[in-house]
């Protein structure tokens, strides 16, 4: 056998190049160092400056939000003085046992007497020192002590509209800002926090309304929205990205999803309307009838997110599962979507905070009525946050201003509670390469 | 170039084995229009390590993934001709795709373990057919695979590390072992040193040649030199074109054709 013909590799250094050194401090090199080096500085500036710039409008927002919204959170109590004795109601103690105590209390006339109450305790013009839902709290405080029946007591009772706003010192109304600082004086009126807002559902006085029945419905839309969204959404995008032959109808699905997710969210209201409630005849008002709404508009969001988070895995993990005879499906479902699944949160996440935040599709579909209990379930009328929101910035009576930075609070911190969980379901599927 | 080199393949060309594992009798393949595989005819057997060298974009690599259908997941490729694994025709319709990948494994270029475990990165092959009948069979499996691929004493203590966190020679190695694992006959292998270190190139040839016997062995290189010292048959591609297919020391020292001269002479490539 004759020697390889294969050669070496070639070694050595190679012959230098003949050309003069360059001269690396020139005032033209410098000059140029020092103009690449103030372009570094501007443009860091500037970034620190769009930084700054929007964290300081976010604080803004959120500390006037706070400041707002925080007296919504809270009520105006004004301490009556009720003689029970005195005003005979006319109730036994064994009817209070049962679930009859509401109906008995109501007809033995306590509304009325909680402002006869009133009236003696504050005078002629008492009646209007406390709410009209004042006679609920005297309620609430008999039930769960019957006893205070025999006794003569004081009990907190939510102030009315006029008074709680002249004790925050809105000087709008003289006779209310006189009457408040009396109570102040005789120390009667005071601050509580209002357990109503969280518990209660809209109404049209603004010291009795809360926000549980629009947090509720708002649930119950995600609830819907998420279970048709995130599945339709994330199979259409394996499909398309895995299965699908790239031809033209493809190519028309997609342009068709890329504009379906930039068209105005009114459109996708007003095609809920002609489809679901008119062709299908579903309930009005409803959450099922909303998230289905909400879940057609975001639909096209996590299928674009999910695509390219599908796009994104690097092909070389396909071609080894493939490589060790796995079909199809077990290369997607062993594979694929779990590396994917982070980036299909994330634009989950974002679909999702938008559905929360949506008003102008709901109000289509009739989502914006005026709805004074919390729904019991997807079929029943409901609002959502962002439309009682909408409700309660449309109300005249001055009450409601600090109820909508309220509401707004809420819908701040459902939407962080959301985004907290979906960040906390990527974190734990995030493969560490 | 000449009329005299440029020799077209005879219809069954005389083939340098004589117990063929997997054949391959006038190939073409084509993406789309242009024709990647011009009518290729080659035997690969067990007792020899089959090299393809060649310039880049001669088809090999291309040539390689048609014997186990990897060539399936390119919608625009087609394949004509016939292969066949101990007589089986793998293009037909009896053939099933996910079963003759498993009988044909294949290891890649770039090390590409799955972001899981160790064990987990070879026990997947096994589990989705189904090869272990309990946990003890699995972790047996896992350990033979190991050993054959020469890792087993570098992770038998972290088996439950993750397969990414190993260097590029042992992810390399820990593929081969991912491959082994499901049991194949043949084992391609495409250009898998090409991102490794000396070391790891090494022992990677070191492993192929304790391989060779139990498996068909093909392997796809640029290095000639480590075509050479590893295989006993080597393929010339060139265009398309499989130029010579005969003994490794034959190429290397007397080749048949001008242009396999050339191209191990390094005057292109």
């Amino acid at each position: 056998m004759s020697e390889s013909l294969v050669p070496e590799l070639p070694t050595g250094p190679k012959e230098p190049a003949s050309r003069a050194p360059t001269d690396w401090k020139t005032d033209v090199m410098q000059k140029r160092i020092r103009a690449r080096y103030a372009k570094e500085r501007r443009f860091r500036m500037w970034g620190l400056a769009a930084v700054v710039g929007s964290a300081g409008f976010l604080a803004f927002l959120l500390v006037t939000m706070l400041w707002q919204g925080i007296g919504g959170f809270q009520r105006a109590e004004v301490a009556l003085p009720i003689d029970f004795p005195a005003l005979a109601l006319e109730v036994t103690p064994d009817q209070l046992d049962d679930a009859g105590a509401d109906l008995a209390l109501a007809s033995a006339g306590l509304q009325e007497q909680v402002t006869v109450a009133a009236i003696a305790a504050f005078g002629e013009d008492g009646a209007n020192y406390i709410s009209d839902s004042a006679w609920i709290a005297v309620r609430s405080a008999i039930k769960s002590d019957p006893s205070i029946l025999g006794k003569r007591v004081s009990i907190n009772v939510p102030a009315s509209s006029r008074i709680a706003l002249a004790a925050k010192g809105d000087g709008n109304d003289p006779d209310a800002t006189r009457a408040a600082a009396q109570l102040k004086a005789n120390g009667v009126l005071s601050n509580g926090f209002n357990i109503d807002f969280l518990i209660g559902s809209d109404a049209t006085d603004p010291t009795a309304v809360g926000i549980w029945g629009a947090l509720k419905g708002s649930l119950l839309t995600m609830l819907i929205t998420l279970l048709i969204a995130f599945p339709i959404g994330v199979f259409s995008a394996i499909y398309l990205e895995e299965y699908a032959p790239k031809n033209r109808w493809t190519d028309l699905i997609e342009v068709s999803i890329n504009n379906l997710a930039a068209v105005p969210s009114i459109i996708f209201g007003l095609l809920g309307l002609a489809v679901f409630l008119s062709f299908m005849n579903l309930p009005r008002s409803a959450p099922l009838v909303g998230g289905m709404t909400l879940a057609l508009m975001i639909m096209p969001v996590i299928v674009i997110a999910g695509r390219n988070a599908i796009k994104a895995v690097p092909p070389s993990i396909r071609d080894a599962a493939l490589g060790i005879g796995a079909s199809r499906i077990q290369v997607v479902f062993h594979h694929v979507l779990p590396l994917a699944l982070p980036g299909i949160l994330t634009g989950t996440i974002i679909g999702m905070a938008r559905a929360l935040g949506e008003t102008a599709p709901l109000l289509m579909i009739g989502m914006r009525a005026f709805i004074a209990t919390p729904p019991g379930g997807v079929f029943d009328p409901a609002t959502v946050l962002p439309v009682q929101i909408f409700l309660w910035s449309d109300q005249v009576s001055r009450g409601f201003v600090e109820k909508t930075s309220a509401a707004i609070i809420v819908l701040l911190v459902f939407l962080l509670a959301m985004n907290a969980v979906a960040i906390y379901l990527r974190n734990r599927f995030e493969t560490r390469w | 170039m000449n009329e005299m080199t440029h020799n077209p393949q005879a219809a069954d060309p005389v083939q340098p084995v004589t117990h063929p594992k997997m054949q391959a009798r006038g190939v073409n393949v084509f993406y789309g229009d242009k024709r990647a595989i011009k009518d290729v005819s080659i035997d690969v057997d067990m007792d020899n390590v089959v090299a393809f060298i060649g310039p880049s974009g001669c088809g090999k690599s291309t040539f390689l993934r048609t014997l186990n259908r990897m060539n399936d997941t390119i919608p625009i490729a087609r394949v004509e001709g016939e292969i066949t694994l101990d007589g089986e025709d793998i293009y037909s319709r009896d053939m099933d795709v996910v079963q003759l990948r498993a009988r044909v494994g294949m290891v890649f270029q770039k090390p590409n373990p799955f972001p899981k475990s160790i064990f987990e990165n070879v026990a997947y092959g096994p589990r989705i057919h189904g090869l272990a009948g309990s946990k003890t069979d699995l972790e047996a499996i896992v350990e033979r695979s190991l050993k054959r691929a020469g890792l087993w004493d570098e992770v038998k203590d972290r088996l439950h590390d993750s397969g990414t966190a190993l260097s590029g020679g042992q992810q390399q190695r820990l593929c081969i072992a991912r491959a082994i694992a499901v049991d194949p006959e043949v084992i391609l292998m495409d250009e898998p040193c090409s991102a490794l270190d000396p070391i790891a190139t090494a022992k990677i040839e070191e492993l192929i040649h304790e391989l060779r016997g139990k498996y068909a062995i093909v392997i796809v290189t640029h290095n000639m030199q480590q075509a050479a010292r590893v295989s006993q048959k080597t393929a010339f591609f060139h265009l398309g074109h499989l130029v010579e297919y005969g003994d490794t020391s034959e190429i290397f020292t007397n080749p048949r054709q001008e242009r396999t001269k050339d191209y191990i002479t390094g005057r292109y490539g």
